[in-house]
């Protein structure tokens, strides 16, 4: 049994207490947006918000959290995808498959929070999230939108 | 049908906070009606790819299957320019396999591979949209008593010139809907395109910002199981025994079965629950005769098959062997391509449903019909009684395409669990082991110079693994493999060699491990792009001429390939210095080569430091795959193949070790993150004329234009991928 605070609703949760915090997003709560990848911490598909910071939530037991946290997914991000973030993605058509971009798009966004004008060279060493379609460029650029700053061209 | 949401962009706002508004904590209800409670006649269908709702939003029925690479708005602008409708009020939707069964396939092809999508369809969904539009004008016209030539159609509206009446497409499309289709279908003079060739923003961008979009593993039906599995890691190998009782105990658990005889699930109310149980199963596998095999000791056969004196010649001309025997200098090099997973972000995962009558099957598939026939054999039940629900694709690149190993392993699951929806995933450690891998192959080159820098003969030799032999055996000839000269052929328009070579021999000594391969993104041609392209490099060298002189020198009768050649050339300015990067000279390196119907070149700009680390800067690449339909899409398209390329590159490789695969996850399979991507700047030569593919050609240029450009900065030749084995210090 645990309570778990996601997108300002405080959750019970009945699951073994190892279960990932991706899991329960998914399959206990219906939270689907916020994606399974490699379970191991590498891939960066399951980037959610706790507290604002980027984490992933697929090595991370539900233990390790408490309803005092602030769990923010995909879903929660904004009411109307109207974050900075996302609206950069529309504008510049970041997503190919789209399957790695909830994650792309949380760990964009609590990078904003935590440094509002990164540099490039910053934003490529904090983007470690992967994509297999390739979509880094525009991810790029789409930080640098976001943050209201030039591109490298 | 499997209706494709996406809001018009008006609508974008609405629409997706209503989304967020009706989210619910807990299971969501079926996103995924059944065919059966549909209907697909209960709509306004123009013909089997247009429906003109009432309202007038028009819907546009997409064959292929969307994976990222933009088909699905690529294609619906196709329909849309040829029937004039308004491009805000389209919607896009799949109709499903069963269907297409049922309709004689109506839909054509549903296969979704080798960069096919618009170049196979152009022409018929064209006709389908233009069609639709001779009904819809013939419907206003007989409303009015007018002749249909005195009526225009544009933006969904028809208007009758003499008198200026005008109606919408919504308001005739019923009575269109009982008219007889046309005979004649005239397309469009592509110099009135007014959608196809415009960088028109993609459909299906909305629903992947909020999570929304759902793929096959986000799938929920009521009163599903979730089922985790392992097969045995030894291809080839089978069940020996299984103790599952400490699994069986543990909470949530249902089920444990053995799936055909080579594998086990676990089936249990939630997957994370039936994944943690699969891994308390105490499974002994009979490994069988490939447990002690090995990719070094399978290197040895591939470089005994370098010299065997049988291959299989894909392309000749004059005799290469006897123009390097008289040959003023010889030059020799041994390449070699690794086993590679295709490791899409979504690992495999269909869900199903079977009871003795019938049996559903929803998975993201690039090949919906080949998903029907594998759910039908696993089934045991003909495939009229079957259905595949085709779901969004968390990448496919190849492996989703033409084997469905996963989608006849859920059925077999789902078979034991009568009338009980079963969801499979596999884990990435799964995805991994069970691959359908890059094959993997070594070439042998051998080239002739005359006295004066000429290349007078070549020959190729290709010795290891067909894909064909492994997939589609049917389709070897006399053992010959035809897919594994792409790049290299002399002639067919699909992907040709670009250089005439007074002397050639090109032959394949096939040779196959037990490994199983798969069409892999960019499939034969990015082994023989880098083969080619570097080696073209190597003579350049060893003829001290340049590399691109030496290459032009050789195109006079391949303009296509030139044109992209030279406009990469152009575009970096070959020749002249290049700007030092934070203190680091940059080099350049260039590639060409012509797959899939298109022409793609590319020049890196790379450096190295003193202590051999690689930076790629900067990529220019050119393609021409003739009509561009959504230039913005290709260039995503280009940038997507230098990731996917790049990844093959420095740092993807699977290697065999007790005949399982010893990479089971991105810690020790490594691709491309941000931090090594280089900037790409994409040319995109509409030369009209012809449809070519672009989802993977360019792949093949992306390794040798950096091979080559790392040899014009360390003097270094990386014979052997990946990248990362290389020490990359100047010698």
């Amino acid at each position: 049994m645990a309570k778990l605070n996601v997108n300002g609703r405080i959750m019970d949760i009945q699951v073994e207490a190892d279960t990932p915090l991706l899991w329960v997003l998914r399959e206990q709560l219906g939270l689907t947006g916020t994606k399974y990848g490699c379970g191991v911490a590498q891939c960066g598909s399951c980037t959610v918000h706790v507290d604002g910071a980027a984490v992933r939530a697929c090595a991370m037991p539900v233990s390790a959290f408490n309803e005092g946290q602030k769990i923010v997914t995909i879903e929660g991000l904004s009411p109307d995808s109207s974050h900075p973030i996302q609206q950069a993605w529309l504008a510049l058509e970041v997503p190919q498959c789209g399957f790695c971009q909830p994650g792309m798009i949380m760990a964009a966004s609590a990078l904003l929070a935590a440094n509002p004008k990164p540099t490039e060279a910053q934003i490529r060493e904090e983007m470690t999230n992967i994509c297999r379609c390739g979509t880094y460029n525009r991810v790029l650029a789409g930080i640098q939108r976001a943050a209201g700053i030039g591109t490298s061209g | 049908m499997n209706a494709i949401t996406h809001p018009s962009r008006r609508g974008l706002l609405a629409t997706v906070s209503s989304a967020l508004g009706a989210f619910t904590f807990g299971f969501h209800a079926p996103l995924v009606k059944s065919a059966a409670a549909q209907g697909s006649n209960a709509v306004p269908e123009i013909n089997v790819w247009v429906v003109v709702r009432p309202d007038d939003t028009v819907v546009i029925r997409i064959a292929r299957s969307e994976m990222g690479q933009g088909t699905l708005t690529g294609l619906a602008q196709l329909v849309a320019e040829e029937l004039e409708c308004d491009w805000s009020k389209v919607t896009t939707e799949y109709p499903t396999p069963g269907q297409n069964l049922a309709r004689n396939r109506a839909w054509g092809n549903m296969s979704t591979g080798g960069s096919r999508g618009i170049r196979d369809s152009h022409d018929y969904v064209r006709k389908g949209g233009a069609a639709a539009r001779i009904m819809l004008v013939q419907a206003a016209a007989n409303g009015w008593g007018v002749a249909a030539s005195e009526c225009s159609a544009a933006n969904s509206i028809i208007t009758h010139g003499p008198s200026g009446r005008s109606t919408s497409f919504g308001k005739v499309a019923e009575a269109a809907t009982r008219l007889t289709p046309p005979a004649d279908i005239p397309l469009k003079d592509p110099k009135n395109w007014k959608l196809v060739g415009k960088s028109i923003p993609r459909l299906d961008t909305a629903q992947k910002l909020n999570g929304s979009q759902i793929y096959g593993m986000d799938l929920r039906l009521p009163g599903m199981l979730n089922a985790a599995i392992h097969a045995c890691p030894v291809f080839g190998g089978k069940i020996g025994a299984i103790d599952s009782k400490a699994a069986e105990a543990m909470p949530g658990v249902k089920h444990v079965l053995r799936v055909s005889d080579n594998a086990v699930a676990v089936v249990a109310d939630t997957w994370w629950r039936a994944k943690t149980a699969l891994d308390a199963v105490k499974i002994t596998w009979a490994e069988g005769a490939n447990a002690n095999a090995s990719s070094a000791a399978f290197a040895e056969v591939m470089k005994a098959g370098l010299d065997a004196p049988e291959a299989a010649i894909g392309n000749r001309n004059g005799d290469a062997r006897a123009a390097l025997a008289g040959a003023a200098k010889r030059v020799e090099a041994v390449y070699g391509y690794p086993h590679q997973n295709h490791a899409c972000m979504e690992t495999m995962n269909a869900t199903a449903l079977w009871t003795p009558e019938r049996c559903e099957v929803w998975t993201p598939t690039q090949n919906g019909e080949a998903a029907l026939a594998a759910t039908a054999e696993a089934a045991g039940l003909p495939p009229a009684r079957c259905e595949v629900h085709k779901i969004h694709l968390g990448g496919g690149f190849g492996r989703r395409g033409a084997v469905h190993d996963w989608v006849r392993q859920a059925v077999a699951i789902a078979k034991q669990i009568p009338g009980t929806p079963i969801k499979m995933i596999w884990s990435r450690e799964e995805d991994m082991l069970q691959g359908r891998f890059h094959p993997v192959t070594m070439c042998k080159l051998q080239g002739g110079l005359d006295a004066q820098g000429n290349l007078t003969g070549l020959h190729m030799r290709i010795s290891g693994q067909s894909i064909v032999a492994g997939i589609f055996p049917q389709n070897i000839r006399d053992g010959r493999d035809p897919v594994a000269f792409q790049g290299l052929n002399a002639s067919g328009g699909e992907a040709d060699i670009g250089y005439s070579i007074p002397n050639l021999l090109i032959d394949h000594a096939m040779r196959n491990p037990h490994v199983p391969p798969g069409f892999w993104r960019g499939v034969n041609l990015n082994q023989n792009a880098i083969y080619l392209e570097c080696f073209m490099d190597e003579l350049a060298h060893a003829a001290g001429k340049d590399p691109l002189a030496f290459r032009r020198a050789l195109m006079g009768n391949h303009p296509r390939h030139l044109a992209v050649l030279n406009a990469v050339a152009e575009k970096v300015s070959w020749g002249s210095p290049t700007a030092p990067v934070n203190g680091q000279a940059v080099f350049r390196g260039l590639a060409q080569t012509h797959g899939f119907g298109s022409y793609v070149a590319a020049c890196a700009e790379v450096s190295v430091s003193d202590k051999g680390e690689l930076k790629v800067h900067r990529i220019v690449a050119a393609t021409d795959c003739g009509h561009a339909v959504n230039p913005q899409q290709i260039a995503m398209q280009v940038e997507g193949s230098f990731v996917y390329g790049l990844s093959a590159a420095l740092h993807s490789e699977c290697t065999v070790k007790n005949g399982r695969i010893e990479q089971e996850n991105f810690d020790t399979y490594q691709v491309l993150r941000m931090d090594e991507m280089p900037k790409v700047e994409t040319i995109i030569l509409q030369s009209g004329g012809f449809w070519g593919g672009v989802g993977e050609p360019t792949i093949a240029v992306a390794a040798p234009a950096v091979l080559n450009a790392i040899f014009a900065a360390t003097g270094k030749r990386v014979r052997h991928l990946p990248l990362k084995h290389a020490d990359l210090r100047r010698a």
